[in-house]
């Protein structure tokens, strides 16, 4: 009797063990992955960095990435530029004024928006910015579609940032006599900010990265960027990326290479300034 | 003070405002979506969905021909559904793969993993999910891609005999297989992050509970830790399921680019919805009659329905399980 139970939780054991194998080995797995993505873009980009891929513009298919790395600047600022206000003033919102109802579905709308597929949004901002208003292939465009992307992602964690700070807080400041707006600026926000600005980093890695919504949008320049906003095409890192690899040339693919790590170690770098901001919020 | 509370009025309704701009957006989206499809729905009804054959007619003729009132190009005919197959395809396999691994890591991660090296691991993870598309598009193209046409894609083919669909030709690596492995990948990061967040917040008690009735490490994890995080971990299958079927770039640059026929294996060349949408926007602006584009706006919309509806069942599916989880998009 006492051997079939322990022969039972013998082989329980070893089921257990070698499902905890199978769970190390996936871990394993997609550690090698990462390693492989970016060991890849390493090897054939790094050769790529020097001080001429940040002074000289693109030929087409050699030169530098002046143009693209300035035009990806460029997007970025105008696309924070404008959902980053709008963004956070919503995300005010939805923490302190919104009834209970209104708030859970004005949240369900951005996780919609924050879901569609972002080629989608570049065909809608064909249409409408670069056709019917007429603005051409253009910063404009381009950094609006951008900023549609972004939008929900800013909201959201401006809520929940908002949402950490106690509500004592501002019943304590109510209570000594501010006037809701006051208590509002001074005791809710302030502790809050640390986490709207990696929302807003957080954001702008992922305008960084975007693609799909660009290409019919801002389209592509050889050039710097100009000081107009439409009807001037733009370039970016995203593009190199998906259209010299194409390319029969050694030189565009080594290009795409380099723009391709350029654009990790960007993302790597807002990655780690927003770790170093989290733990504020949270302490 | 009468100054102030005005203020606080104004500034009450501009948040409001501002709040209420995601839900203008979407619609201002949708309507211009709805109106751009509409010549392309009267055009090609409902074989838009079922035909196999996209062509946008013959540019060089004179004169468009009529239907149902709407104009197109002689010949022209927009069937869809090799990009539906190669949209549901992909994302299939990407979840057939994607999930197993990624519930695995986020187990390993938060229960077999020693701290220090968890620390390292676990932003990895959503470095993992920040990396752009395009990067993704380029390790299929440099790395992925050769391995399935010479390692795994011959490995597959030796099963054939037992499932017809792993038979070859592998072809150039560029295909269906392909597009899922790269789309695994992509959708890893948001259901490990979550998973392990998820995982966290299971109270240590009761784990304990459970070893102390006799269950074996796993079993605790499967039969105490794994209910309670559940419906959590569905909601973030299904938006990772939202995140495959929309993809755009990566696709784009690892599917082989397919037209007019159903992937007819495992290794065969595909498009998707998404990248379609991208792949033929540019000539689909010299038909003279503008019906591509309208087609072109019919698939979109279509994507823009489904993404709608995995978002609710993803909400559904969260709502319906314990209050306190939270999911990571």
């Amino acid at each position: 009797m006492h051997g079939s139970t322990t022969m039972r939780g013998y082989s329980r054991k070893i089921a257990s063990n070698m499902t905890w194998m199978l769970s190390l080995g996936a871990l394993l797995l997609v550690v090698i992955v990462v390693l492989d993505i970016l060991i890849t873009v390493v090897r054939q980009g790094a050769g790529g960095i020097s001080l001429s891929l940040f002074t000289t513009q693109t030929t087409g298919i050699a030169g530098g990435l002046q143009n693209a790395i300035l035009g990806t600047l460029d997007l970025i600022f105008f696309s924070t530029l404008f959902a980053g206000p709008v963004g956070i003033m919503g995300g005010i919102y939805l923490a302190v004024f919104a009834p209970d109802r209104i708030a859970r579905t004005l949240r369900f709308v951005a996780e919609v928006l924050a879901g569609i597929p972002s080629i989608v949004i570049g065909y809608f901002g064909y249409t409408m910015m670069v056709q019917a208003f007429g603005w051409g292939f253009s910063v404009l465009a381009g950094s609006i579609s951008l900023s549609i992307l972004t939008l929900p992602y800013i909201v959201r964690t401006t809520e929940a940032s908002i949402r950490q700070v106690p509500k004592s807080y501002y019943e304590g400041a109510l209570a000594l006599g501010l006037t809701p707006f006051s208590a509002l600026r001074t005791v809710v926000m302030r502790p809050a900010t640390p986490g709207i600005v990696t929302g807003l980093l957080l954001a702008i890695s992922i305008g960084l990265g975007e693609t799909a919504p660009l290409i019919y949008t801002a389209g592509w320049s050889n050039f710097n960027p100009t000081l107009h906003l439409t009807k001037n095409p733009i370039g970016y890192l995203t593009y190199v990326v998906w259209t010299y690899l194409n390319e029969p040339y050694s030189s565009a693919h080594r290009l795409a290479y380099t723009a391709a790590l350029l654009l990790i170690i960007l993302v790597v770098i807002l990655h780690l300034l927003a770790r170093f901001l989290q733990p504020r919020v949270k302490g | 003070m009468k100054r102030e509370r005005f203020l606080s009025l104004i500034f009450r309704v501009t948040t409001g405002v501002m709040a209420s701009s995601p839900f203008l957006i979407l619609l201002f989206i949708l309507i211009v979506l709805v109106r751009d499809a509409i010549p392309a729905i009267r055009y090609q009804g409902s074989s838009f969905f079922t035909g196999v054959t996209w062509n946008m007619g013959n540019m060089y003729a004179n004169n468009p021909i009529v239907h149902n009132g709407v104009q197109a190009a002689p010949g022209a005919s927009f069937g869809i559904l090799p990009f539906i197959m190669g949209t549901l395809g992909s994302s299939l396999i990407a979840l057939l793969i994607g999930v197993p691994f990624a519930l695995m890591t986020a187990f390993a991660l938060v229960y077999k993993v020693p701290k220090p090296i968890q620390r390292v691991l676990s932003p990895m993870v959503e470095l993992l999910a920040g990396i752009p598309s395009v990067v993704y598009g380029l390790w299929g193209v440099e790395s992925l891609s050769p391995f399935i046409e010479f390692k795994l894609g011959p490995l597959l083919t030796r099963l054939g005999h037992a499932v017809p669909f792993l038979a070859g030709p592998v072809g150039t690596g560029f295909g269906l297989l392909t597009s899922g492995l790269v789309l695994a990948v992509m959708i890893i990061p948001i259901i490990t992050a979550t998973t392990r967040d998820l995982l966290m917040q299971v109270p240590t008690l009761s784990l304990e509970g459970a070893h102390a009735l006799g269950l074996t490490s796993f079993e605790s994890v499967r039969f105490v830790a794994y209910p309670w995080v559940k419906r959590g971990i569905f909601g973030a299958i299904v938006l990772g399921l939202g995140r495959a079927l929309g993809e755009t770039m990566a696709v784009l640059m690892v599917s082989g680019d397919a037209a007019n026929y159903l992937p007819y294996n495992l290794y065969s060349p595909i498009s998707t919805m998404a990248s379609t949408i991208a792949a033929l926007l540019d000539s689909a602006l010299t038909d003279f009659t503008g019906m591509s584009v309208h087609a072109l706006a019919f698939i979109a919309l279509t994507l823009l329905v489904i993404t709608v509806i995995t978002n609710l069942i993803a909400r559904l599916l969260v709502s319906m399980g314990r209050q306190n989880v939270h999911v990571e998009m």
